[in-house]
């Protein structure tokens, strides 16, 4: 049988049309897409990268609820650039906790994979709520209600904790247990600028080289 | 079942997907220039949580693609697969069903992502709720779609309908694969996958949501619509039929040219690349026959808005598929990307080809289904320059801003050091986004007056009652309940 003979099969039968585009569409994802699933070099923690802890991991879900990913990205690229302006650039084994990961697509703002210890804690919140009063020309939105609402307010941590550890991340029963004293009294500015200044910092030393030692 | 509805093709659900297109396309516009506004007045927001950036960017998106672009796709498909079989639609019903609840999902997903829902994937923003809703409209969707096509008169399954299918059955792979996660509460849940490998698998997913939604779905759409409104046959069946294969084997491997640079593993990033260039193949070779179908009838184009729409919006499709690839080559992306010259190529793309093809498409299709003439040629005409005049402003202007960005971030002196502070390059930025909001401002008021215009085309008039016509003799199928009908069993 010729392919147009082949093809005039296909072209009158729709459970093979359907099964046909089932196939060839789905190659592609088993060949380049599955294989990365199962690539140990992206799934394994540098030694030095950790769990976010409860308060990070609240400030990280309120950088998601507000979408600070829509205009800042959170990857470094090996370029001169890119290292010279926002420090070592990323390493998959940075990202292992991150569900989801928050790269981006966009640079409205400047990246903050390396943002972390950059500014006080202070700069901070001053910028998060009243943006234009330290970066004049910044066209970046103000967050006034993050001062106003409580950590403890922005979902149940214990049962995010649960959730992850499900899903592999090393928390302990003592982590989970003493969660909810941690967030006790912080506004979700106060956990917000926690995960900010965690960012990057899981970077391992001993892998970057002299290039990059800003 | 018989055939219900007396017989007659379900047009009222059409003109009813129509409406709801037509509608979501002014809203998510609307907040498409809303936050375009942001760029330049920042306070806008006034302070409202509701009203931040960050929040509304998604509801754009989503709103346009899920809102205004499947509407449109549920409308046409459906219109075309009743024609193209020969027979009213399978389980009309459930096809009701699939309107409704679609339009249900899209407005309480928008709710919700207002309110900080968000997976923040792109594309894939909804959490698990709105995931799980869209999974079964879209089975549904399938089971009208290909019920109606197995119990079709006629033999062959016209090319359009692979195109529909093709939306139906990858968008559904895609769908489920990509937003596989555990829930912590009714709005929250954590991706299944982690890291550098949940960035594979959604960009997987982003790329081929282009790809197979607003790239082959629209061209469902166009290969049915192109040739009617031309009013000459496509100029080479076979043509499509291997573009068709080949788009729909070669699209799926080129989501990593969106993680160029990343920390990827670069077999992944090359291998998306030299498969996005391999896609400039089947991409335009749809695009040249699609020009070669209507070069008999460039007459038409001076009379018929409608037509002219479809010739622009495949000139703009010519355009997009020759930009992607060029993007997808590493030494380009290393400029282009997290630049707004992504926006601008986004654009020209949901602008320039989406969106007109679908305004043709209606310009067409709305008057049929009354049985009225377009209230206004005139009003369609000004459309017309409107929507080129700004989609053409919006993709310069983000060129513009995209090429300086990108340069402008990577140079360094001959020490090595930055030549520019990112805060200096972003002050820069504002001519550009001025312009970019007149470009959409132009581009959502040409919508608006296709929105007063089809809907004085409507007022006061039912879709009219179309039976199917009777099929010629060598390509008829005998009734066969809902069976698929092989050569054979007919040969037989």
């Amino acid at each position: 049988m010729n392919g147009l003979g082949l093809h005039k099969k296909l072209e009158e039968n729709a459970g093979l049309l359907i099964f046909g585009i089932l196939f060839v569409s789905a190659i592609g994802g088993l060949v380049q897409i599955l294989p990365s699933l199962f690539q140990e070099s992206l799934s394994a923690p540098m030694a030095t990268t950790r769990v976010y802890d409860a308060v990070e991991l609240t400030g990280r879900d309120i950088y998601i609820r507000e979408g600070c990913h829509v205009c800042h990205s959170q990857q470094v690229r090996p370029l001169v650039a890119e290292v010279e302006r926002y420090g070592p650039y990323s390493r998959a084994g940075e990202f292992v906790y991150d569900r989801p990961f928050l790269w981006g697509s966009k640079r409205t703002g400047p990246d903050l994979h390396r943002i972390g210890g950059k500014y006080s804690n202070r700069w901070h919140e001053v910028h998060l709520l009243d943006p234009r009063s330290v970066v004049p020309e910044s066209i970046m939105p103000a967050y006034p209600w993050l001062a106003e609402r409580a950590a403890t307010a922005a979902g149940d941590i214990q049962q995010k904790m649960r959730v992850l550890r499900r899903l592999g991340h090393p928390y302990t029963d003592a982590d989970i247990t003493g969660a909810p004293a941690r967030l006790e009294g912080l506004r979700e500015l106060d956990a917000l600028v926690a995960y900010l200044q965690m960012l990057g910092t899981g970077l391992d030393p001993a892998v970057t080289d002299e290039h990059e030692g800003h | 079942m018989s055939v219900s509805n007396n017989g007659y093709y379900h047009d009222g659900l059409v003109l009813r997907l129509v409406q709801f297109s037509v509608l979501w396309a002014v809203v998510a516009m609307s907040v498409g220039v809303f936050i375009a506004a942001e760029f330049l007045w920042p306070t806008l927001d006034l302070g409202q949580f509701w009203l931040s950036f960050g929040r509304l960017r998604p509801l754009h998106t989503n709103g346009v693609i899920f809102g205004f672009g499947v509407s449109a796709l549920m409308a046409t498909a459906f219109y075309s697969v009743q024609r193209t079989s020969h027979v009213t639609l399978f389980l009309p019903k459930l096809a009701w069903f699939c309107c409704y609840a679609w339009q249900l999902t899209v407005l309480f997903g928008g709710i919700s992502l207002l309110a900080g829902w968000t997976s923040s994937k792109e594309y894939a923003e909804l959490e698990w709720p709105f995931d799980i809703a869209i999974a079964v409209i879209w089975v549904c969707f399938g089971i009208v779609f290909f019920g109606t096509i197995a119990r079709r008169r006629i033999r062959p399954i016209y090319i359009s309908n692979w195109f529909y299918g093709g939306l139906i059955i990858v968008i559904a792979m895609l769908h489920i694969v990509n937003n596989l996660a555990l829930p912590v509460s009714i709005g929250k849940s954590y991706s299944l996958y982690a890291g550098a490998q949940d960035a594979i698998v959604q960009w997987w997913y982003g790329h081929n949501a282009v790809g197979f939604l607003l790239t082959g779905g629209f061209l469902g759409m166009l290969y049915y619509f192109l040739p009617k409104q031309a009013e000459q046959p496509i100029w080479s069946y076979r043509l499509s039929v291997v573009a068709f294969w080949a788009f729909t084997y070669s699209y799926i491997w080129a989501g990593p040219h969106h993680l160029h640079y990343n920390a990827i593993p670069e077999w992944v990033q090359s291998l998306g690349m030299v498969m996005s260039l391999v896609l400039l193949a089947p991409s335009w070779a749809t695009m040249i026959n699609g020009i070669m179908t209507v070069s008999k009838a460039w007459p038409k184009l001076k009379t018929d808005p409608a037509l002219k729409f479809i010739v622009l919006s495949l000139a703009f499709y010519g355009l997009a598929t020759f930009e992607g690839p060029m993007m997808a080559i590493r030494s380009v992306n290393v400029v282009s990307h997290f630049t707004d010259w992504t926006i601008g190529h986004v654009h020209s793309g949901a602008l320039g080809w989406n969106a007109l093809v679908t305004y043709g498409t209606f310009y067409f299709l709305v008057p049929r289904l009354v049985g009225a003439e377009l209230h206004s040629t005139r009003l369609a005409n000004l459309h017309f320059v409107l929507a080129l005049a700004g989609t053409l402003l919006y993709i310069l202007s983000m060129w513009a801003a995209g090429v300086s960005q990108g340069l402008l971030w990577l140079s360094v002196d001959k020490l090595g050091e930055l030549s520019f502070t990112f805060r200096d390059i972003m002050t820069g930025m504002k001519p550009y986004y001025a312009l970019r909001l007149v470009a959409g401002l132009m581009f959502l008021s040409g919508t608006v007056l296709m929105a007063y215009n089809l809907f004085m085309t409507t007022r006061g008039r039912q879709p009219l009652q179309c039976a199917p016509a009777p099929v010629p003799e060598p390509w008829r199928l005998p009734e066969s309940g809902y069976r698929t009908v092989t050569a054979k069993q007919v040969n037989a």
